[in-house]
């Protein structure tokens, strides 16, 4: 892993520009201040709803004060056709930051990607890894496989369409996959370029401990990637099979975050 | 309040000069909670170490908290390095926050800083240290009693002390022959808090730094007559070039590694044809090149002195019953008088020979942090860069934890990486060749210093992988 850099004349030179931000929060109705905040990141073209659906209010079931950050041009955060990967970090750590206590980072697909960024500029409790898209040409080659015409134009600066069968598996009905696929929008072309470069992110600071979880029937990440990141992190993936993409908008959510909220109680991070 | 000590095992009490020290083990002792003293708590905390810190005010903050008797800040106080040289590195300053906060706003980034990363249960406030001694290993023994002066003395014994009691509160006082027999008042910018106190005075100001210009700029909008009194010429910065925080765009330029030369010429250049002839205004032509002297941010100086709000003059002479005389012979007849002079560094619970102290009390340090005969104790935020400290100081916090926990591990490299550093010993962290005051005992350029931290970074980094291996 690559050691922490300190000079980082990009981001004094040319900081990220503000952005009016959409974060949702669920509130556990007993607070218990031995849990740290969870905040969840979603993926590209997904928004904060995507865990608004289920995972929030989960989390806030099981005594965890509950956030999810829509990065710009997402969700219902101000549009942002230019943001660059950086971009997306700065947002996340702005409203990890701005929580009261030391936070958890949970991250899915690039948004995953976009935590390890993160992690690099705040020192969390703990990152957690769903199903990441670490980019890279295995990743662009394993969508084209899957999703050639969806795929082909972000390849090119285009706009990726992600169809059903990557994001979910059929246990999921359909009329809840369809509207799922309607919601999900784009990220911005050059953080879609950014992502298939794939810069390795620096070195977490602070040490935090970093899970990662997947599914071997993953149509996004390739088993060996996922295998890759967890290596990166010093450990395993923890593998909920039988799953799409999407952990937590498909049909078994509940079972990779109760694994994730199991992590954190018993590490007491 | 914390309440660690209660699980103090009384068999373990030592003893020193007939009292008892109590041994707090494999604890960090840390004196002072300001923005460096918090850094370093965080960091040690974040490297595993348990924490005691001593702080003689009853909140954090330190020159901060416009609470605490030996803030200097005033009402108008705001920052002179833009946000992303302000702020920790990992723990950014809202977006929502202006280019350059107001000093209540980086008050409450301090307090939210020790929320978040839960500090305050380390800190025993309303507590002073009196005393730091090296104990007989490389263990340090600090007495510390209730800020108040009541309450008896206690001593404990620590692994390793971090200084981090500010250089900005002990106001460094010029002597000036004729002072006594001056009728006005004369007050140190410290205890300069509100405009109110300039409103229809003759105020001279005295000191080029950016307090100095400040509370010029200040008095131009209140006092009936403000006079500006200079050593020298110096270049002043405007907080704004080309539409952008001066200093981004700086270091913009720093970025690029071009020489020195090259880039003062490019830096006087800029300045030139942004801020124009300084000469034009009354003002002595800078006698040294731009970052020769710490940089001067201010964009509404040059502006006041156009509108004749301010007078420029030469350096004070010597008072007289009704005035003041200037080297250049004119007289000028104030009745406030403001020595925005500077402060000078205290550290008067140490052994001056413990910071390698030269006649005139300048530390030797390395890296502006580490004495060179005692490697449990560092010095955090000494430092005066052309940039705001807080970056530097959080980097430099980070190395001291390092450093203890590779000397916890690994005394053969802790021993390898100690014997190289101190070559570099009392070398200044600055390429350009800084004039020799006070004022620029700690001047480091930014880029320098950070570099060379993380070179010191990086040799030490393998050592904290198993830091936090909770799982």
């Amino acid at each position: 892993m690559t050691s922490v850099r300190i000079m980082r004349t990009r981001d004094w030179a040319h900081p990220v520009p503000p952005a009016r931000r959409e974060v949702l929060t669920a509130t556990p109705e007993l607070p218990d201040d031995s849990k740290p905040p969870v905040l969840f990141v979603p993926g590209f073209g997904h928004g904060a709803w995507a865990y608004a659906e289920h995972w929030l209010e989960h989390a806030a079931g099981r005594g965890f004060a509950a956030h999810a950050v829509s990065p710009r041009g997402h969700g219902n955060s101000e549009p942002a056709p230019k943001a660059e990967l950086r971009a997306y970090a700065h947002d996340v750590v702005q409203v990890a930051a701005g929580l009261p206590r030391q936070a958890v980072l949970v991250g899915h697909g690039a948004g995953a990607l976009v935590v390890a960024h993160a992690l690099a500029r705040y020192p969390a409790r703990a990152g957690v890894l769903a199903a990441p898209v670490f980019g890279g040409w295995a990743t662009l080659g394993l969508a084209l496989r899957h999703n050639l015409f969806g795929t082909l134009p972000a390849a090119f600066g285009g706009k990726l369409r992600l169809a059903r069968r990557q994001l979910f598996s059929r246990a999921l009905p359909e009329p809840a996959a369809r509207e799922y696929l309607r919601r999900i929008g784009h990220a911005s072309p050059r953080a879609q370029w950014e992502l298939l470069r794939s810069r390795p992110p620096e070195e977490p600071v602070g040490a935090p401990p970093v899970l990662v979880v997947g599914t071997p029937d993953d149509r996004v990440v390739p088993r060996s990637a996922l295998d890759k990141v967890a290596r990166r992190y010093g450990g395993a993936p923890l593998l909920f099979p039988g799953m799409g993409h999407d952990l937590m908008l498909d049909a078994r959510w509940p079972e990779p975050l109760d694994a994730i909220l199991d992590w954190l109680e018993k590490g007491e991070h | 309040m914390s309440t660690a000590n209660d699980s103090f095992d009384p068999s373990t009490t030592l003893w020193r000069d007939g009292r008892p020290v109590y041994d707090r083990r494999d604890t960090v002792c840390v004196v002072g909670a300001g923005a460096s003293g918090l850094a370093a708590v965080k960091n040690l905390r974040e490297h595993g170490f348990g924490v005691d810190c001593y702080e003689r005010e009853t909140s954090v903050g330190g020159a901060w908290n416009w609470r605490h008797d030996r803030s200097p800040v005033y009402a108008n106080t705001h920052l002179i390095s833009s946000k992303p040289f302000t702020q920790f590195p990992d723990f950014p300053m809202p977006d929502t926050w202006p280019d350059y906060p107001h000093h209540s706003q980086l008050l409450s980034y301090l307090e939210r800083y020790a929320d978040h990363f839960d500090l305050n249960s380390h800190v025993w406030f309303g507590t002073e240290v009196v005393k730091v001694e090296p104990a007989d290993d490389t263990s340090w023994d600090v007495t510390t009693r209730s800020a108040g002066g009541v309450g008896s003395e206690r001593t404990h014994r620590y692994l390793a002390v971090v200084l981090a009691n500010g250089h900005n509160w002990a106001p460094k006082q010029p002597a000036y022959e004729g002072l006594d027999e001056f009728r006005g008042q004369t007050i140190h910018a410290s205890a300069y808090k509100d405009p109110k106190e300039l409103r229809g005075r003759r105020v001279l100001v005295v000191g080029g730094g950016n307090t100095g210009c400040d509370i010029a700029v200040e008095a131009a909008t209140s006092a009936s007559q403000t006079w500006h009194s200079t050593r020298r010429g110096y270049w002043y910065l405007p907080k704004y070039l080309l539409g952008r925080p001066a200093d981004q765009v700086n270091d913009q330029m720093q970025a690029t590694r071009l020489p020195l030369g090259v880039r003062q010429w490019l830096a006087a250049r800029t300045l030139r044809l942004t801020v124009g002839d300084q000469s034009r205004f009354g003002l002595p032509k800078p006698d040294h090149k731009v970052f020769e002297t710490h940089p001067i941010s201010n964009s509404q100086l040059i502006y006041h002195l156009g509108h004749g709000t301010i007078t420029p003059v030469p350096d004070v002479k010597r008072f007289h019953r009704s005035g003041v005389e200037l080297t250049d012979g004119r007289q000028v007849e104030p009745d406030l008088v403001v020595f925005a002079t500077g402060y000078l560094p205290r550290f008067e619970f140490l052994a001056p020979e413990i910071l390698g102290a030269d006649e005139h009390g300048r530390p030797t340090l390395y890296l502006h942090a580490f004495p060179r005969t005692y490697p449990t104790l560092a010095v955090a935020g000494l430092l005066q860069p052309d940039s705001g400290l807080f970056p530097l100081v959080h980097w430099q916090t980070v190395l001291i934890a390092r450093w203890l926990r590779l000397r916890d591990r690994d005394l053969e490299r802790a021993a390898a990486f100690w014997s190289r550093a101190s070559a570099d010993v009392g070398k200044r962290w600055n390429r350009a060749r800084v004039k020799d005051s006070t004022r620029h005992w700690f001047e480091v350029n930014h880029v320098d210093y950070l570099r060379a931290l993380q070179g010191a970074l990086d040799e030490l980094s393998p050592a904290t992988a198993t830091a936090r291996s909770t799982r």
